[in-house]
């Protein structure tokens, strides 16, 4: 019985926020609130399945440590982290929370720079291809062959071609996102509406005029979407990357982790990485808000 | 009266020289008027807008010529202004924006084209409306948002493609109102397409009616009466019954071409 308004309400709230957003906000807060506690509920639930298991026996602390067990000792795990990276495998003296953040913060760099990356070059790319002939037929073949090979098959190639450091973790990153946002900036300007273009046409747009005031603001919605969801893929890549050929960051804590056979710190560091891939994935869900505003409400409120 | 349009045995046959080749015009010449208000009255599907893509430089024609003040229409331009049948406007700008891309595009400097925007915005009755955006817009307002951004281009001739037809009946009667009123102000020719006969006998100077496809002139009809026409004065009834007799013949054309093809 109880179900049933919770079931309704949410939905009348989405199909009423469009006509009148302003009177909409407690009920919008209050919908909020309880996505909130939804999401509470579900990480208790699990961490408490784990407790549980702990509890009875079932799981070996030495190899599956419950959340109270490694996250019991945060000083003695700060004291793995070092942000400069180059002592590998080694005890870095006197962590602290700004070590932590330093290598949180090396991993999100990678990431938001080989993101970046990604999304410029796959849109001057796709764009091209498009716009200059002679340009597609000579690229477009190459880029669908290359697509559906995995990242991580690029790895030694990134390793050949930069050594170690950051430029082989940002290249992989950026790998792991080129290729597919060029496809979808093809198939995003294939699907710009052609009135959008006969409109400006009749107002005497130049070619360069029609992608700027057209074009352009009509792809970036679905390209910051196909972003979005290559955000996740883009984490896993670095955390390769710099598992093997960095030496820093999170995915070289863990490796070190592993090669010690520290199952705390393995799982101490896994939720560092889980925390970090959530905060990137509502920072650009509120650029996309922000600086795609148009888009709509319904696109805005609807998970993508 | 010069003529503001020409059209010279004008024949636009799609996908020329392939097997699905379909011919939308055939021949046709046609002339309107400077300042004229000419609807183009058809079944749906019988080349009417294929005849407005080619005016707006859109789409070239197979053969024949299409003349604008005289000037063949060679692509498109600002001084032939066409509004849709969905207003397409673009999502990303307000209103005001809406209206004023096209004298951005033209180089003219924000203040300027602003005010002019929002003059235009005032002219369909939309003056508040400026910082709104696209979506909060109902359907007969969007349209209106469209008028005043062809307007801004100060046309000589509005085309429009069945720009009503998405409207309920009581808003569709105040958009005529609105169009007649922006028409006689602009003083641009208007050539329209539409397959309604009451949208027709309310707006036009003269009627062109038009075959099944291929599309041909199949009759022409003047309409000398005053605006606001009242659709129960008895010259109005008979032009009514002339009309919707010409349109039954070329709707069952069509639907036989439909079924047989």
């Amino acid at each position: 019985m109880a179900a049933v308004p919770a079931m309704v309400e949410p939905g009348l709230s989405v199909a009423s926020s469009s006509a009148t957003s302003v009177r909409q906000r407690p009920s919008a807060l209050l919908v909020r609130l309880r996505a909130a506690l939804w999401a509470c509920a579900s990480v208790g639930l699990f961490v408490g399945m784990w407790e549980f298991a702990w509890w009875r026996g079932w799981a070996d602390p030495l190899l599956l440590p419950p959340p109270h067990l490694f996250l019991a000792n945060l000083a003695d795990q700060f004291r793995f982290f070092d942000p400069n990276g180059d002592r590998a495998g080694a005890l870095s003296s006197g962590g602290s929370l700004g070590s932590v953040l330093g290598v949180i913060a090396w991993s999100s760099m990678r990431v938001t720079a080989g993101l970046a990356l990604g999304f410029v070059l796959s849109l001057a790319v796709g764009v091209g291809i498009r716009y200059f002939g002679v340009f597609g037929k000579l690229t477009l073949p190459t880029i669908t062959l290359l697509a559906p090979i995995s990242p991580v098959a690029w790895l030694p190639v990134a390793v050949f071609m930069f050594g170690i450091g950051n430029p082989p973790a940002v290249f992989l990153v950026f790998i792991s996102v080129f290729f597919v946002m060029v496809l979808s900036t093809l198939s995003q300007i294939d699907a710009v509406p052609a009135s959008y273009l006969q409109v400006a046409r009749i107002m005497g747009a130049s070619k360069r005029q029609l992608f700027r005031h057209v074009i352009l603001p009509a792809i970036l919605p679905g390209l910051f979407v196909t972003l979005r969801l290559n955000l996740f893929a883009a984490w896993m890549v670095v955390l390769i990357a710099e598992a093997v050929g960095v030496g820093s960051g999170l995915g070289q804590v863990v490796m070190m982790a592993r090669n010690t056979f520290n199952a705390s710190l393995v799982f101490f560091t896994m939720t560092l990485i889980g925390l970090a891939g959530f905060a990137f994935d509502q920072a650009l869900r509120w650029v996309q808000r922000r600086v795609l505003w148009w888009v709509g409400p319904s696109a805005a409120a609807g998970g993508l | 009266m010069g003529s503001a349009i020409q059209l010279n045995r004008v024949t636009k046959i799609w996908n020329e020289g392939e097997p699905g080749a379909v011919t939308a015009v055939d021949s046709l010449s046609l002339q309107v008027g400077q300042g004229e208000f000419v609807v183009l009255l058809g079944p749906s599907g019988c080349g009417k807008s294929s005849l407005l893509y080619l005016l707006a430089g859109l789409e070239q024609p197979s053969a024949g010529e299409l003349l604008c003040d005289g000037v063949r229409v060679a692509g498109p331009a600002p001084e032939r202004s066409m509004i849709f049948q969905e207003a397409s406007l673009y999502p990303w700008l307000t209103v005001l924006d809406n209206v004023a891309l096209g004298l951005r595009l033209q180089g003219v400097e924000q203040p300027e084209r602003d005010s002019r925007a929002q003059a235009l915005l005032r002219q369909v009755g939309l003056g508040d409306m400026g910082q709104r955006r696209p979506h909060e817009l109902s359907g007969g307002m969007r349209q209106r948002v469209a008028l005043a951004r062809a307007l801004a281009m100060k046309p000589k001739v509005l085309l429009m493609d069945e720009p009503f037809a998405a409207l309920d009946v009581q808003t569709r009667a105040r958009m005529q109102g609105h169009l007649l009123e922006v028409w006689r102000a602009s003083g641009a020719s208007v050539l329209l397409v539409t397959h309604s006969i009451d949208e027709a006998l309310a707006l036009a100077d003269r009627i062109v009616v038009f075959t099944a496809r291929p599309g041909r002139v199949k009759h022409e009809v003047s309409v000398a009466l005053p605006r606001p026409r009242n659709p129960h004065d008895p010259r109005m009834v008979d032009l009514h019954r002339q009309l919707t007799e010409l349109l039954a013949d070329e709707v069952d054309r069509a639907f036989l071409e439909q079924e047989t093809r």
